[in-house]
């Protein structure tokens, strides 16, 4: 597909501050949220939750509630399960924990949901609800990753805690050596705070029931598409079955990428009803029981030679998966993406997500936003440790155009990624001399001024390596009345896409932005995309509306050639008149054209269907990646602590600005949660597992007063996308962070270094850096934590190795490979002749076969080669005992999976 | 539980109601009136989402018993443009400088501008600027980080919009 960034209409849409389509609804309070959509005899839900971390649920006393007036049902887990339901991750694929819509026998984590009461008013439903009594045998919970590696199991039946990994401590092996031999070797740990997402608007859904077989889900969602798709297969529906409306969503921000317990539990009840059922949650729920984001624990050292090259890095990764994460998660995105933005010739890592008893992990914007944080904040501290200035370490060895194509240390190549361009700019705008003679000035005052910087490159628009990240449709008219209409799968909660893609159509159709309405926010209309997710729609929708825009203005500029007998070269379009050069007395309004179209199709060209519509599906390059660099500058208060932000500019190229006004408002709403994650934001738990953050009081959310004005400057290189666009939704909250990080670092460098990062970086723990002690007690904290392992009444017990049973390996094996999208179950079936094995798996997308294999004793090696999600060759190393085998499979840049199998 | 009588008038219209005393007046007018355009964030009082208009001030209409508003004039979001749908300056500011994304928070923060704006009529740029920011720390938006609604303040406060405030250095 070519790039076609010229327009066609004379008026600039493309790049101009529009006033949003949005607007006039939210600003007078027509907008249409979840909460504001009330039907004939709606029922209200409140959830009895679990006030325990972990443990057995020895009873459930319903009765009091029963007898309260306005009750119309009430609902345990053995009630749902009369209809079955399979949770899926975000990928579609099964979610491992055992998880159930509400509590089944056990409570895993505080705030679980255990019982449903369902009553005419939402205050009769929680004055019931209040009276539910749910007794259970409380057992000691495992809070931090810590207790998970050596507590007992969170769910009994499971090998271990581990929720998901990739990679394993042999990969070191290669990278030691390399590390050994460096001039420089700097290390740095990260603890991650747990985020609570906090959209403003909390999760919501209404289901209504349609008749036997069709339901109408009103639901806070980033997409209607994907949440359609997500509740009908999960529910073993035909997919048509659910329609989901999404029209106003209150920021989803990744927490409402896929419907979770409480939605589908919603839908169930409904179903099993049969009328129509309403939930909204409360802030304490959205607060305490919406899953929870990051609480990461991350450590990381880089190699650099003499001269500040960097030459090898080891990662060790591992996150709190919670007791139901929304899909098991080691992050692989996290190394993925740490270093294709530089020239660095050797990565290895290992990467873990641990089950506790927490709420459960969800997404949230930049979900592998922890490269960015530790790569940054250790190139920062390297250079003050080596002596050499911080922008110049990164221009060493960041990556610029002239460097490309380039391919990364774990195999992402990058073709047109423009992070050293993005610095130049930036250090083009601003006077860094004069804030180091400003700094220095300041610091003999006894004043503390600080500067950061920091680069990255953001994968956006993905398409074609996984099961939801799809291309986009757009459908197009012309009405009749010469109006334009559109219809999209894209959603907004915030993004404003009706905005910008009636701003594409208005300039390659040549009609006025006014004249255009889009329709999105319905599963209804439109074709499959995953909405808000992956910062994509701008891109990839774009690219769509651009070319079903030129497809249709070209039928049009045919028609008017036709009627006006001149050649369509000669047709153009213009402000919604069509003219025809040298033959102004021709032009006629697209309405005059719609109407023929429409009316009297015999006038039209010979074979072109009658009315005007367009209709195009973009499928566009695989990812398209977005960079920027950043600067802050900082003054830290001495005494107290306390950070004061003092001007924040960033670079940012995100190829085609569509409207400047959306995409600055995106970065903007990122930096401010990134300055929430560095600051203030903070969810923690006690040691019986209470979350402690339950009100805006305890989660402290940034306020105007914590928020700078933001400078921009727009690099703009377009992308290879149909009109260059690349995604801008979450950087702002992925380069946010390390950028005041290092703004706060270099204010603090005459005191020390922040030796282990430990998030928020509150007044107290800037404190401990400038008076050189445990001021703030977090370090007390954390070797408290670690030293004492909890629980231990039931420990990890080891695989039970059964009898070996020399049966020999041939034919079927029921295997499960633990990829990084989630788990996929397959038939293996092997043949061996002598030592050597051949074979296939079978998965339902198809069969591959394999031969060249080798048995030596118990253990199989072959090899495969793949194409999705890329073209990687497959390495499987597999252990046989008995019934049953265990290995790994190296799966090139990724890392290791592991794999299980056992007799068919 | 009690139920009272109440009359109030909401943009201008008279509405009759009985409430439960432990209704909220932001349930009431959003379940009861129909009024959704107020939008409930936390029931707790500090985001600000749910502010109306209750004789001319301010008020979080998650803290005040719909009991408490008998024989109140009560301006909400529906009721701030003009009848024939001119924009409030302060709606029409939040607009012309992308004041806001989702719009959850929006009802509430045009709500307490309008306020301010009406009390500091008087008053010159400088305080006017200073109070309507100070009204801004009682309002919690996730979305824009606060950049919109500052531009907005500054619209209201008088100030022209810079040149071309973030094109500048493209
Ligand atoms: S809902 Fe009233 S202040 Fe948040
Ligand atoms: S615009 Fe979404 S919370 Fe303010």
């Amino acid at each position: 597909m070519n790039v076609q960034t010229k327009s066609v209409g004379a008026a600039r849409y493309v790049g101009s501050r529009q006033p949003r389509k949005e607007d006039g609804r939210l600003l007078t309070g027509r907008g249409q949220f979840t909460d504001d959509v009330r039907l004939p005899g709606m029922l209200h839900v409140a959830f009895v939750r679990s006030a325990v971390a972990r443990g057995r649920i020895v009873s459930i006393e319903l009765e009091a509630a029963r007898e309260m007036p306005g009750v119309h049902a009430i609902l345990t887990q053995a009630d749902l399960a009369t209809v079955p339901v399979k949770m899926l991750s975000f990928f579609f694929t099964p979610i491992e924990s055992p998880v159930t819509l509400l509590a089944d026998g056990r409570v895993a984590c505080v705030g679980d949901p255990v019982v449903m009461v369902i009553a005419h008013s939402r205050a009769q439903a929680e004055d019931a609800a209040s009276l539910v009594e749910v007794v259970v045998d409380e057992e000691t919970p495992l809070v931090t990753i810590a207790d998970a590696k050596t507590g007992p199991l969170v769910h009994p039946g499971r090998e271990d805690n581990i929720a998901a990994e990739m990679g394993d401590e042999d990969a070191l092996e290669a990278i030691q050596p390399l590390l050994d031999d460096c001039a420089h070797v700097v290390s740095t740990r990260i603890r991650h705070q747990r985020i609570a997402q906090s959209p403003m608007e909390g999760r919501a859904c209404v289901a209504s029931p349609d008749g036997a077989e069709e339901m109408t889900v009103w639901m806070g969602c980033q997409s209607p598409h994907l949440a359609a798709r997500y509740l009908t297969q999960a529910l073993g529906m035909p997919q048509e079955g659910i329609r989901v409306v999404a029209r106003d969503v209150g920021g989803g921000f990744g927490l409402k990428n896929i419907p979770w317990r409480e939605e589908m539990a919603v839908v169930v009840a409904a179903k099993i009803l049969r009328r129509s059922v309403k939930w909204i949650e409360d802030r304490f729920e959205s607060l305490t029981a919406s899953s929870h984001a990051r609480e990461q624990d991350t450590a990381l050292t880089l190699g650099l030679d003499k001269d500040g090259r960097f030459q090898a890095a080891w990662c060790d990764y591992a996150c709190n998966n919670g007791a139901w994460p929304m899909g098991e998660d080691a992050n692989i995105a996290v190394h993925m993406f740490m270093w294709p933005a530089y020239r660095l010739p050797a990565y290895g890592f290992v990467t873990r997500g641990w089950y506790t008893n927490t709420m459960g992990l969800g997404a949230y914007r930049g979900p592998w936003a922890m490269e960015s944080l530790v790569r940054e904040t250790l190139i920062d501290k390297a250079a003050r440790r080596i002596g050499v200035d911080p922008v110049e370490l990164l221009r060493r060895n960041l990556l610029y155009l002239e460097d490309q194509p380039h391919t990364s240390s774990m195999g992402i190549p990058v073709e047109d990624i423009t992070p050293g361009e993005c610095l130049e700019k930036l250090m083009a705008n601003i006077d860094y001399a004069a804030f180091r003679r400003e700094q220095a000035e300041a610091r003999v005052e006894g004043r503390y001024l600080g500067i950061g910087f920091a680069t990255y490159i953001e994968p956006t628009g993905s398409a074609g390596s996984m099961a939801p990240m799809t291309g986009e449709t757009v459908q197009l008219r012309i009405e009749p009345t010469g109006k334009v209409v559109a219809m999209l799968s894209t959603h907004s909660q915030g993004h404003g896409t009706a905005t910008t893609m009636a701003q594409v159509i208005a300039e390659q159709l040549g009609v006025a932005y006014e004249e255009i309405t889009v329709y999105e926010g319905d599963s209804a209309i439109g074709a499959f995309s995953p909405g808000a997710a992956g910062s994509r729609q701008g891109v990839i929708a774009g690219g769509a509306t651009w070319q079903a825009a030129r497809m249709l203005a070209d039928k049009v500029r045919a028609v008017a050639a036709h009627l006006s007998n001149a050649s369509v070269d000669a047709v153009s379009i213009e402000g919604g008149m069509v003219h025809i050069i040298g033959a102004p007395e021709m032009s006629r309004s697209l309405r005059e054209i719609a109407e023929i179209a429409y009316g009297e199709p015999a006038r039209l060209p010979e074979g072109a269907a009658s009315g005007l519509e367009a209709q195009y599906r973009y499928q566009p390059p695989p990812m398209t990646m977005t960079s920027a660099a950043h600067c802050a500058m900082v003054e830290v208060d001495a005494e107290t602590g306390f950070v004061t932000i003092l001007r924040w500019i960033g670079a940012e190229d995100c190829g085609t600005v569509i409207n400047p006004g959306v995409v600055e408002g995106q970065i903007a709403g990122g930096l401010a949660q990134a300055i929430g994650q560095v600051l203030l934001e903070d969810m923690p738990y006690d040691a019986r597992g209470n979350p402690l953050a339950a009100t805006f009081k305890d989660y402290l959310m940034p306020s105007i007063s914590d928020v700078p004005d933001f400078e921009y400057l727009h690099a703009s290189t377009p992308s290879r996308t149909i009109g260059g666009m690349r995604g801008v939704g979450e950087g702002g909250c992925i380069i946010g962070p390390p950028t005041l990080v290092n703004a706060i670092a270099d204010a603090l460098s005459p005191f020390g270094e922040i030796d282990e990062l430990v998030l928020p970086l509150t007044p107290a723990r800037i404190v401990d850096v400038i008076e050189g002690r445990d001021v703030s007690g977090t370090r007390v904290h954390w070797q408290a934590l670690e030293a004492v392992p909890a629980g231990g009444d039931e420990a990890a017990a080891p695989p039970s190795a059964e009898p070996g049973q020399a049966a020999g390996i041939d034919g079927d094996w029921n295997m499960v490979l633990k990829t990084p999208m989630g788990p996929q179950a397959m038939v293996a079936h092997f043949d061996t002749v002598g030592e050597a094995v051949s074979g296939y798996l079978e998965a339902p997308e198809g069969r591959q076969d394999f031969a060249g294999g080798t048995l030596s004793g118990d253990r199989l090696k072959f090899e495969m080669k793949v194409e999705k999600p890329m073209k990687i060759t497959l390495k499987y190393d597999l252990r046989f005992d008995g019934a049953h085998f265990s290995g790994k499979c190296k799966m090139g840049m990724f890392g290791s999976a592991k794999v299980f199998g056992e007799r068919a | 539980m009690s139920e009272h009588g109440i009359e109030v008038t909401v943009n201008g219209h008279r509405h009759a109601a009985r409430v439960e005393a432990r209704t909220s007046l932001g349930e009431f007018l959003r379940e009861g009136l129909g009024y959704t355009g107020t939008h409930l964030g936390c029931e707790h009082g500090v985001c600000g989402a749910c502010t109306v208009m209750v004789d001319g001030a301010a008020v979080r209409s998650c803290l005040m018993l719909a009991v408490q508003v008998d024989g109140a004039q009560i301006t909400t979001i529906e009721g701030l443009a003009e009848a024939d749908g001119t924009l409030h300056p302060v709606q029409q500011a939040l607009r012309d400088n992308f004041g806001l994304q989702c719009g959850f928070c929006t009802p509430g923060i045009a709500i307490s501008l309008a306020c301010v704006m009406q009390e500091e009529a008087g008053a010159g740029e400088g305080a006017r600027e200073n109070a309507l920011v100070r009204a801004m720390s009682g309002h919690i938006c996730r979305c824009t980080g606060y950049q919109g609604i500052r531009r907005a303040i500054r619209q209201l406060s008088g100030h022209q919009p810079a040149a071309d405030e973030a094109e500048a250095v493209a």
